[in-house]
């Protein structure tokens, strides 16, 4: 039998609890939850996963610089990111997202400006203890170019805390995520995602829980499985990061 | 620690220079115009300019600014453009609902945060540290407004022991700061955790132990002295956080607090009231960062204010 599109709508079967035809119900359209539900986290997914790549590599350009350099460069850049971090980070992405025609690249957007910034912290500690050891030292004697201490002696030495930090920041992206499209400001309807889902149905919380708590689950079980997968990798690594 | 004071309070004009300037060009950049949506697309021209003149939308951008630092100075927020209720009074009249959520959902995280944490590290590798681990990841992981829905599913539509949203006394306030408590518990639960594991470690437990001191006040005097450092730098960030809003849990309970009134302002664009708002929560979030630093030096002195 094929699977029931999660677009397709049918009013003679709205607000159906789970059955076999729909093991997670039917939401207020007739639409089939399981499959919507399904549909939401390649969004979610997507989008928490390429804003944590993207905001990586912002902050490792700014830290590694900032890093490295030190003095002014590194005053005027931190300067910056002390800013950016004395923000709310939900309230400053919610202003973010006004800003831009709502859409998956927005909430990509929104996510980034709040979220590069500690990134660039923790990689500017990092080279701040990286670049005093003897082998940059040894670099530097050898008549290395500045550019190719950073690239090749510091960057690949960050990666560890890079992929630690990754890992921890992307089960709260998937939040962030959530709630912006829980407050209308995330991917637009008809394109299922989970915190729209929820957003869509609160009001039939008490008539119909069902439409609710697939979403809210899968956000939880999610976000979840990355906030482990953040705290293996850090134990994995031997590090001492808190987030 | 008077100099420190001073200092800091310096730091605060760029810091908030700059929130200013960047709260302005974002809400300058909105989409909409908030003359037309206040008197509506068939407005005569005339009407539409008199309003432009008089809430000074016919300036350009940087004078608009520098009236908006003027204002500022004298302690004005401006007017919200819809009701033209004063927007630091409103912020005023509704910081307290604000505050009473975030103190009351500290009041249930600290004890509890804490207390797991602790229980966490003493009884390490054990079933009691697994599932405490595993409680505090998933509050952190919970989505607040989901979280909210199901407890207000069950404790006030099924067992009916609390009204499902509004504000008001102390029965209102149960739901919404119980949901609000999770996350923090959450972090607050892992943070003691590893503190306490590492404080455990320090060769001067070892001392302790030597010298034969009762584990009770090991725990107490020497491990819980030394652990509190980050547990009190938790507590204010997540206490600063929450003060700022908490958009989605005031939203989902219907609490008439900041969060709430931002969210409005900001899907009606009434620049005044964001501006108001985002410089309100900045003024917080700074405020408690700092005297989170000052708890840090009576905490521990070995730690310098101002580095």
């Amino acid at each position: 039998m094929p699977w029931p599109s999660p677009e397709s709508i049918n009013l003679d079967r709205v607000k159906e609890p789970p059955s076999l035809d729909h093991p997670l119900g039917t939401d207020t359209k007739g639409r089939d939850i399981l499959s919507r539900t399904l549909y939401g986290g390649r969004v979610s997914i997507s989008i928490a996963v390429s804003a944590a790549f993207l905001s990586t590599i912002i902050g490792l350009i700014f830290g590694l610089f900032s890093g490295y350099f030190g003095g002014k460069v590194d005053m005027l850049l931190m300067a910056f990111v002390d800013l950016i971090l004395s923000f709310p980070t939900l309230l400053l992405a919610i202003a973010i997202s006004v800003l831009f025609p709502p859409g998956i690249y927005t909430v990509v957007i929104a996510i980034i400006a709040t979220g590069w910034a500690s990134f660039a912290r923790i990689i500017r500690g990092q080279v701040l203890s990286l670049k005093e050891a003897n082998y940059v030292e040894a670099a530097k004697a050898m008549g290395c170019t500045t550019w190719r201490i950073i690239a090749v002696h510091l960057m690949p030495q960050c990666i560890p805390v890079v992929l630690v930090v990754m890992g921890m920041k992307i089960g709260g992206y998937i939040l962030i995520e959530a709630s912006l499209s829980f407050l209308g400001l995330g991917a637009q309807p008809p394109m299922p995602t989970w915190g729209s889902m929820i957003s869509a149905h609160r009001a039939y919380i008490a008539s119909a829980p069902w439409m609710v708590f697939a979403p809210g689950f899968m956000i939880a079980l999610t976000a979840l499985c990355f906030n482990v997968l953040g705290d293996s990798l850090r134990d994995r690594f031997g590090l001492k990061i808190r987030l | 620690m008077k100099g420190y004071l001073i200092k800091k309070l310096f730091l605060l004009i760029p810091l908030l220079l700059g929130v200013t300037l960047l709260t302005f060009l974002l809400a300058k950049a909105l989409p909409g115009d908030p003359v037309l949506s206040m008197v509506g697309e068939r407005a005569q021209p005339e009407v539409i300019e008199k309003i432009r003149k008089e809430i000074g939308a016919d300036k350009n951008t940087i004078e608009q600014y520098f009236g908006y630092i003027a204002l500022l100075l004298h302690g004005e927020f401006g007017r919200s453009y819809y009701t033209n209720r004063e927007v630091f009074r409103d912020i005023l009249l509704k910081f307290p609902n604000t505050f009473q959520l975030a103190f009351t959902a500290m009041i249930i995280a600290i004890p509890l945060g804490t207390g797991l944490g602790f229980l966490s590290a003493y009884r390490k590798d054990t079933l009691t540290d697994r599932v405490i681990s595993a409680v505090s990841v998933t509050g952190l992981s919970v989505p607040v407004f989901w979280s909210g829905l199901l407890i207000m599913l069950f404790f006030s539509l099924q067992l009916k022991l609390f009204p499902p949203s509004g504000t008001g006394d102390l029965r209102f306030l149960v739901l919404p700061s119980l949901t609000l408590s999770l996350p923090a518990l959450g972090t607050l639960a892992r943070i003691t955790r590893t503190t306490v594991l590492e404080v455990m470690e320090m060769p001067f437990i070892k001392t302790a132990r030597a010298k034969g001191i009762r584990e009770v006040s090991i725990q107490t005097r020497h491990v819980l002295k030394n652990a509190l450092i980050p547990i009190v730098t938790v507590i204010g960030l997540d206490f600063g956080s929450y003060l700022n809003g908490a958009v989605l849990t005031e939203t989902i309970f219907g609490w008439d607090g900041i969060g709430r009134f931002t969210m409005e302002a900001i899907i009606k664009r009434d620049y005044p009231v964001i501006m108001g708002c985002v410089i309100a929560g900045t003024l917080i979030f700074v405020t408690i960062n700092m005297v989170v630093d000052i708890l840090y030096h009576s905490l521990d002195p070995r730690v310098r204010l101002g580095e």
